[in-house]
């Protein structure tokens, strides 16, 4: 039905020679699902957008064909179509689906009005009919009160709820291709697994196409039949999905699928030989914890609304271990990682003690004047999320990781100066490179500059807040080896806050499961991945996608545990006087449920 | 490339063969370089490079940038003086510079020109004697002028030639020269700009800053303020400060308080963009970044936000200079803003008030061109610079 022949695409001002997309070629047949999968920079979504003719300015097809078997006119090309060909087919044909929902939908025109418009354009429907569809499709793509979703504007839905709305809009119009661009990307990954099952659902039904456009092989695995792995604008490998995942023959492919993080396969242990014995051990000792929360909540005011973010947390992080936060978003695991670096207050009544050495005095730091907090900013840093906002541009990079010795007067320049070229190579980075700036560098050699400032002034504690979250899967494994490698040889302590599962696995010492500002499960990732108790850890453990056809999302499992509170079993239910106590059902492992 | 080639497989009869791209690969080879921007090169250097693509401003920054530096020198280069009167030529017409005389190179040089009073239509009429053509003298002696005010000097680079008169944009009311009295007045219109802008960037800068880091209710009050100053008449409100400056100052004076007038007016735009930039870069992760690592204000202010909002101040200053120069010329062409003897394109067009003078003789209103050419300029400059400033996003 589309066939895309030796595409290519280069940019008009563009310095190099290399075109973005070169001679690409892939087909896609009715009811099919294909997948263009590729990092960034791999002209994954340059390809999709030349076929319904919405290319970024600069951009231009320079050879190739996308060949279109319409209803109507049979095949066209729609590279060189008419713009009123090409209106004819968008929405009514070929639709699409966008990354971001929120700013792909009008904010001004309510979500029916949006939906419905698709109808009237192509002219197919009157008013009311138009009307009656949208409610239809918006009853199939999930809303529970399709009605009022009609009423809705965009900001009134949730996130989740307004890719479902995105859906609908590009379903209503009874396309035979759906183009999604990485529509899943900004959700959570419950309700990743959620709008991937509906899509599936919609194409079963219709017996449309589906041409998706993702970086995560795990989304691959669950959807499509075949899939085209691209790399700087060619094709590396093609073919159906379960040959390419299951037996990948070029090397770009198998780094891919090595690179891309999977929670482990634990054996089935019975919890109690699932505690270490140094668990074990310390289950009776004292715990020599660096970092202790106590009773630790944080509300925020807006206007008249509070926002309870946290509730009474108690977590401690100890020393030389790797602490790793889970939840979605709304969880309240990035307002934990500022109140872990002060860089907010909790509510009155809570206690952050900080133990500098073993044994020594805990100074209770939410106590503290800032003024006093100097000593702890030494040896406590941040490794920030976004490479790109947390690097000034106006700054070499020698001086952005020599700041905080500047800052705390440490050494004089020429001690500053070696210090940096030394941090620079423990990183991976050519010390020569340190009178460049931010922009010369990749995502994941920015985020190689953010944690060698922060190992700077040799913290004890370093608090990674979704360190590798804007970088692509294979950067993602080189940076969370680096980490994993520096937190063994200096013997750090590492809070380290994601909201993947997969990550986590690799590097934690125990997993803090976090739902809605609390705790709802705690344990060793051996544990918690093999034996998981809590409704919702087991939801987001079966909702990561894997890259492995043969091991497909349970839908049902997600549904039940990322749903409301009140479909969990009654055990873990919140009862009229709040949620249930966090119980520790076996030594190292703690559930929020009834006792 | 694009051939497929089809593999033998045996389990599955479908119509997607495995293909794999037959090139060489090497897991090292890096795909795609960081940015097309040169590695060593800071932000300035990015800039001026993005800045030297938009050939209106640059041109525009020429422009500029040669009116500015030619401003101490003003007196050398024009014929006359500011206040010098040539009354054999009253109202007298453009003069054009000859290089011909009956199909002979003779060197730059004018006819001479006699006036005599139309006294049926009650004007000057100028007839010039083609037959006698007159050189011009370079590097004469002229009229008397302090140069930069200090030093009396009489070398001038061109002279009028004895006997005859030099007027390239004809003469006014008084006889004297327009063109070099829009030169001569070119040194206090553009400057009035620079000082104008000067004490709004102060003020702008200092209580947006304040009213951006401190927020509150000194952000409140700073707001509540400057749409109070906002919200005024502009033109009655430059009226009644400007009548209030005593009429026996002297020229500089005035001039002073004029420029201090209209930058005391000026500032609530540059103040509300300082204001909006620093709550922008506040929310920046690497100004959380520097904060957590124990910096104090005064370095997060000095090292991270001033090198990160310099460029932005410098294109909003830009863009505000047209204003401040309108605003003089509006102020003088009214008669409330410098008096004569003081020389500005704003006193020249008071001149220009009678439209009877105006249709008779057209080349009094010239300084609208230089004013039009200038703020112009400015509005380019501007915008130049603005687009220069984030030279990360490449369109």
């Amino acid at each position: 039905m589309l066939r895309v022949e030796t595409l290519s695409i280069r940019f008009r001002r563009s310095a190099s020679p290399r075109p973005a997309v070169s001679g690409v070629s892939f087909s896609v047949g009715a009811g099919q699902s294909v997948a263009l999968v590729g990092e960034s920079g791999s002209g994954k979504t340059l390809t999709c957008r030349s076929i319904l003719g919405i290319l970024p300015r600069g951009a231009e097809v320079c050879g190739g064909s996308v060949r279109f078997g319409c209803k109507k006119a049979g095949e066209v090309d729609l590279l060189t179509l008419s713009r009123s060909g090409l209106r004819a087919i968008r929405g009514s044909q070929i639709s699409m689906i966008f990354q971001e929902p929120m700013s792909a939908l009008s904010p001004l025109h309510t979500i029916g009005a949006q939906t419905a418009e698709v109808l009237r354009l192509h002219g197919n429907a009157s008013r009311s009919q138009a009307r009656a569809e949208c409610l239809a499709m918006f009853e199939r793509v999930g809303f529970p009160d399709p009605e009022r979703a009609y009423r809705s504007y965009p900001f009134q839905l949730s996130g989740g709820l307004r890719q479902r709305a995105m859906i609908a809009m590009a379903m209503v119009g009874r396309p035979r291709l759906l183009i999604a661009d990485e529509p899943t990307t900004a959700l959570d990954v419950t309700l990743q697994a959620q709008v991937l099952a509906l899509i599936k659902t919609l194409q079963a039904e219709t017996g449309m196409a589906v041409l998706m456009v993702t970086h995560d092989l795990g989304v691959v695995a669950n959807m499509a039949d075949a899939v085209v792995v691209l790399r700087a604008g060619r094709v590396m490998e093609s073919g159906a999905c379960a040959d390419v995942l299951g037996r990948p023959l070029h090397g770009y492919t198998r780094k891919l699928m090595a690179a891309a993080p999977m929670i482990p396969d634990y054996p089935e242990v019975a919890p109690e030989a699932a505690v270490s014995p140094t668990d074990a051990a310390t289950a009776t000792a004292p715990v020599d914890a660096i970092l202790e929360f106590h009773g630790v909540a944080k509300t925020f005011e807006r206007g008249a609304s509070r926002v309870r973010a946290l509730a009474g947390i108690d977590l401690r992080v100890r020393r030389g271990e790797t602490l790793a936060i889970v939840g979605e978003s709304g969880s309240g695991k990035t307002t934990l990682a500022r109140l872990a670096m002060l860089a907010d207050r909790p509510d009155p009544g809570a206690r952050i003690l900080f133990r500098p050495a073993a044994g020594a005095e805990a100074v209770d730091l939410s106590a503290q004047p800032p003024d006093a907090l100097l000593d702890y900013r030494r040896r406590a840093q941040m490794v920030f999320q976004d490479p790109y906002a947390s690097l000034s541009p106006r700054m070499t990079v020698g001086s952005i990781i020599g700041e905080p010795l500047t800052i705390h007067g440490v050494c004089d320049a020429d001690e500053r100066h070696r210090r940096v070229r030394a941090l620079m190579a423990r990183v991976g980075l050519d010390p020569a490179w340190a009178t460049r700036y931010p922009h010369a560098f990749s995502g994941g050699q920015r985020q190689r500059i953010g944690i060698a400032r922060a190992l700077a002034l040799d913290p004890m504690l370093l608090i990674c807040d979704e360190p590798t979250s804007a970088l692509d899967v294979s950067v993602q494994a080189q940076v969370l080896d680096l980490l994993e490698s520096i937190k063994e040889r200096l013997g750090l302590s590492l809070m380290f806050i994601s909201h993947d599962l997969a990550v986590v696995a690799r590097l934690a010492d125990r997993v803090v499961v976090m739902r809605a500002g609390q705790v709802v499960e705690q344990a060793p990732p051996a544990v918690l991945f093999s034996a998981p108790v809590h409704p919702y850890t087991q939801a987001l453990i079966a909702a990561s996608p894997e890259p492995d056809v043969n091991r497909p999302i349970d839908i049902r499992k997600v549904a039940l545990g990322a749903g409301a509170p009140d479909l969990w079993p009654a055990a873990f239910r919140p009862t009229p006087d709040g949620p249930p106590p966090l119980v520790e059902v076996a030594p190292g492992h703690f559930v929020r449920r009834a006792a | 490339m694009s051939e497929t080639r089809p593999k033998p497989q045996g389990q599955r009869p479908q119509d997607w063969p495995h293909y794999v791209d037959p090139e060489p690969w090497s897991p090292d080879d890096d795909a795609l370089p960081a940015s097309r921007l040169d590695p060593g090169a800071s932000a300035a250097r990015l800039m001026l490079t993005r800045f030297l693509r938009h050939r209106l401003a640059v041109l525009a920054a020429l422009f500029l940038g040669f009116s500015y530096l030619s401003l101490p020198f003003v007196n050398f280069l024009v014929p006359h003086g500011a206040n010098e009167r040539d009354v054999e030529h009253l109202y007298a017409p453009p003069q054009a510079i000859h290089l011909f005389h009956e199909g002979r190179f003779l060197g730059p040089f004018v006819y001479p020109t006699t006036g005599r009073a139309d006294l049926r239509e009650y004007r000057w009429r100028y007839e010039s004697d083609t037959t006698r053509p007159l050189p011009l003298r370079f590097l004469c002696p002229g009229e008397p002028y302090r140069f930069l005010g200090l030093v009396e000097a009489r070398l001038r680079l061109v002279c009028p030639p004895p006997g005859g008169s030099l007027h390239l944009l004809g003469t006014d009311r008084l006889g004297r020269d327009v063109l070099s009295r829009l030169a001569i007045g070119a040194q206090l219109s553009l400057t009035v700009g620079l000082l104008g802008i000067a004490v709004s960037f102060t003020i702008g800068v200092t209580l947006g800053g304040l009213a951006g880091y401190l927020g509150g209710w000194v952000d409140a009050g700073v707001q509540r303020l400057s749409e109070i100053l906002k919200s005024l008449p502009e033109l009655p409100l430059w009226l009644a400060l400007s009548a209030a400056v005593p009429a026996h100052w002297s020229p500089v004076t005035v001039f002073l308080c004029i420029s201090v007038i209209l930058g005391l007016l000026d500032w609530p735009s540059l103040a509300r963009a300082v204001r909006s930039r620093f709550l922008a870069l506040r929310e920046e992760d690497f100004i959380m970044a520097a904060e957590l690592m124990g910096a104090s204000p005064a370095r997060i202010i000095r090292r991270h936000l001033l090198p990160n909002f310099a460029s932005h101040l410098l294109a909003s200053a830009t863009l505000s200079i047209p204003a401040m120069i309108l605003g003089e010329t509006a102020l003088s062409f009214l008669g409330l803003g410098l008096r004569p003897p003081a020389t500005s394109w704003g006193v020249m067009l008071n001149d220009a008030q009678n439209l009877m003078a105006v249709e008779t003789y057209p080349w009094i209103s010239a300084p609208m061109i230089p004013v039009i050419l200038v703020v112009l300029s400015f509005n380019f400059l501007g915008d130049g610079l603005r687009d220069a400033l984030d030279p990360y996003h490449d369109q």
